[in-house]
């Protein structure tokens, strides 16, 4: 309980949001952090979106998708990190060891993502995509103004996996080199500053924890309206996720087979 | 008018859904579609918007052969109604009706004008139109999903089992609105069901299917049943269970002269009325559905 107390006043102290003992404050710390997120979170979703669409939309290659997930969920971060520093090498302009970090996080935030993209398409009820169909939407008008809306509370759920995972596991960078809100806990190891140590981890606890409630709060809004609203749930406006969640999954419809 | 020529449709697991079927729909009358589950016939229905592509033969609108036509293309031009109204549960119900139009970029303020006044066309309430599916019953629904096969005005209706899923009185209700609005609109419907009484109902042509598409037997309704082509067509609509063979009851007496039929089970199935003490008899003919009986305008469909 001590600890966690000399933690809290060790962010209180006015001093430590702009230098400590090893240069970095937590203010320098705190961005180099999001920043490292934010680039990571942009690739993945760069990757992951368009592949879980495509999965979603057309039901193809969802086996081979969820057994590369498996292997990227099953790698060990730190060590892939480190191995990827060693033969990574720096580019000009570009922070040093920059690249193997993103490289690992997107590895590391892919699967999330990519299969709350295509669980998101697939809970979307068949029959809606067939009458969309039926009455003459594209393929792409059917993915944008149906499967997406319906959708889009399982695809931020993912995002919102993705997110906690990175802005959490961006902290092990500061283990080799890398300045993020983890400097705090090596540095405090390092020295046996265990105030600092416990400042390091309330930082990065805290951080996951604002990014997961304001995408929780964006999950809630993009539930479309009329997806909630069922003939007999009107007044229940909590049941929002869970209906959206419940949508039902189907088989194509076919006749005569 | 849409024609089927020689048509069959082979799934790669090896099941012909549909083998070597043809038949002429013709322009503005009803066609229905009859048989049990599995039988082809919804795989027929959606051959004609090219939801199903078949595997050989050829089917033509307007003697157009429509595989030359692009599936998006042809889907907007013919109307689709289905089962549980596959209606878009997060658009309102005027952004639903007036889909079709807004896909095919009609300014929105005509859009919604025009789906308004389809609202009034199937019977809705206009109060309607800004509430979502979710809220409405399912034979409001239903009528929602027939207004939006009907926005682009398309000359083809295609149905797809669309009262399947209502209860009776709303099924009963919605079939007279469909044979309201066939009269009014003067549109080529084709409707699928596997139920025989409402293919009877609302056919012009009647088209009883057994499995793989093979036609049982085509014809307007009375020609069905005055003469069946087979113990098939015969089982299928009643015939052999005596459902449809009526004869004058000789046990209760109705009102005045009227007579009491009761089918070959003994039970009750409807009473004659005999207006000015006579039997009606004769030209009491099921409905008047004869194909002269509108100006028969082929080649439009």
């Amino acid at each position: 309980m001590d600890l966690i107390i000399q933690g809290f006043a060790w962010i209180f102290t006015p001093a430590h949001w702009t230098t400590t003992v090893f240069g970095t404050g937590i203010l320098d710390a705190l961005t180099q952090h999001l920043i490292l997120t934010g680039i990571s979170l942009f690739f993945t979703i760069l990757i992951a979106i368009p592949i879980g669409f495509y999965i979603g939309h057309t039901g193809r290659g969802r086996g081979i998708a969820i057994i590369l997930s498996n292997v990227a969920r099953a790698l060990p971060t730190l060590g892939l990190l480190s191995v990827l520093i060693l033969f990574i090498p720096d580019v000009a302009g570009i922070p040093s060891n920059y690249i193997p970090n993103i490289v690992v996080f997107v590895l590391l935030g892919i699967p999330a993502l990519l299969a709350g993209a295509y669980a998101g398409l697939e809970s979307v009820d068949r029959q809606t995509i067939d009458a969309a169909r039926a009455v003459g939407m594209t393929e792409w008008q059917i993915l944008q103004k149906v499967e997406i809306p319906l959708g889009a509370a399982l695809i931020v759920g993912g995002l919102r996996a993705t997110s906690l995972q990175l802005v959490s596991t961006v902290t092990i960078s500061s283990l080799l080199g890398q300045v993020s809100l983890g400097s705090f806990i090596s540095n405090g190891v390092a020295t046996n500053d265990y105030p600092q140590m416990m400042a390091g981890a309330i930082l990065v606890a805290a951080l996951a924890l604002i990014i997961d409630g304001l995408l929780a709060v964006v999950q809630r809004f993009v539930v479309p309206r009329g997806v909630s609203r069922g003939a007999n749930d009107r007044r229940n406006t909590t049941a929002r996720g869970r209906k959206a969640a419940a949508a039902t999954q189907g088989t194509p419809i076919t006749e005569g087979i | 008018m849409i024609e089927f020529k020689s048509v069959s449709k082979l799934y790669p697991d090896g099941t012909r859904a549909v083998d070597d079927f043809s038949v002429i729909i013709p322009s503005r009358k009803t066609t229905v579609f009859v048989g049990s589950s599995g039988c082809g016939k919804t795989t027929l229905l959606r051959m004609i918007n090219r939801m199903v592509d078949p595997t050989s033969g050829t089917i033509e609108i307007d003697s157009r052969d429509i595989a030359q036509t692009e599936p998006v293309r042809l889907r907007r031009s013919i109307g689709y109604v289905m089962q549980n109204s596959g209606l878009l549960p997060h658009r309102k119900v005027i952004d639903n009706v007036a889909t079709v139009l807004l896909l095919t970029k009609v300014p929105k303020a005509e859009a919604y004008e025009r789906a308004l006044t389809l609202l009034d066309t199937v019977g809705l309430d206009r109060v309607l139109a800004n509430r979502y599916p979710g809220e409405l019953s399912g034979g409001q629904q239903q009528r929602v999903g027939v207004a939006r096969g009907l926005a682009a005005d398309p000359n083809i209706l295609l149905m797809d089992e669309p009262f399947g899923a209502v209860d009776p009185i709303v099924r009963t209700e919605l079939q007279a609105e469909t044979m309201r609005l066939q009269r009014e609109l003067d549109k080529t419907i084709v409707f699928v069901t596997h139920d025989i009484d409402e293919a009877f109902l609302l056919g012009d042509q009647v088209i009883i299917l057994e499995k793989g598409a093979r036609i049982a037997q085509k014809g307007t309704p009375e020609e069905i049943l005055a003469r069946p082509a087979s113990d098939f067509v015969a089982s299928f609509i009643g015939a052999e269970r005596g459902k449809r063979r009526l004869t004058v009851s000789s046990g209760v007496q109705a009102n005045g002269d009227d007579l009491v039929l009761v089918d070959a089970g003994g039970y009750a199935a409807g009473v004659i009325a005999a207006p000015d003490g006579k039997l009606a008899t004769g030209n009491a003919s099921p409905k008047s559905r004869s194909v002269s009986n509108k100006t028969s305008q082929a080649g439009d469909a």
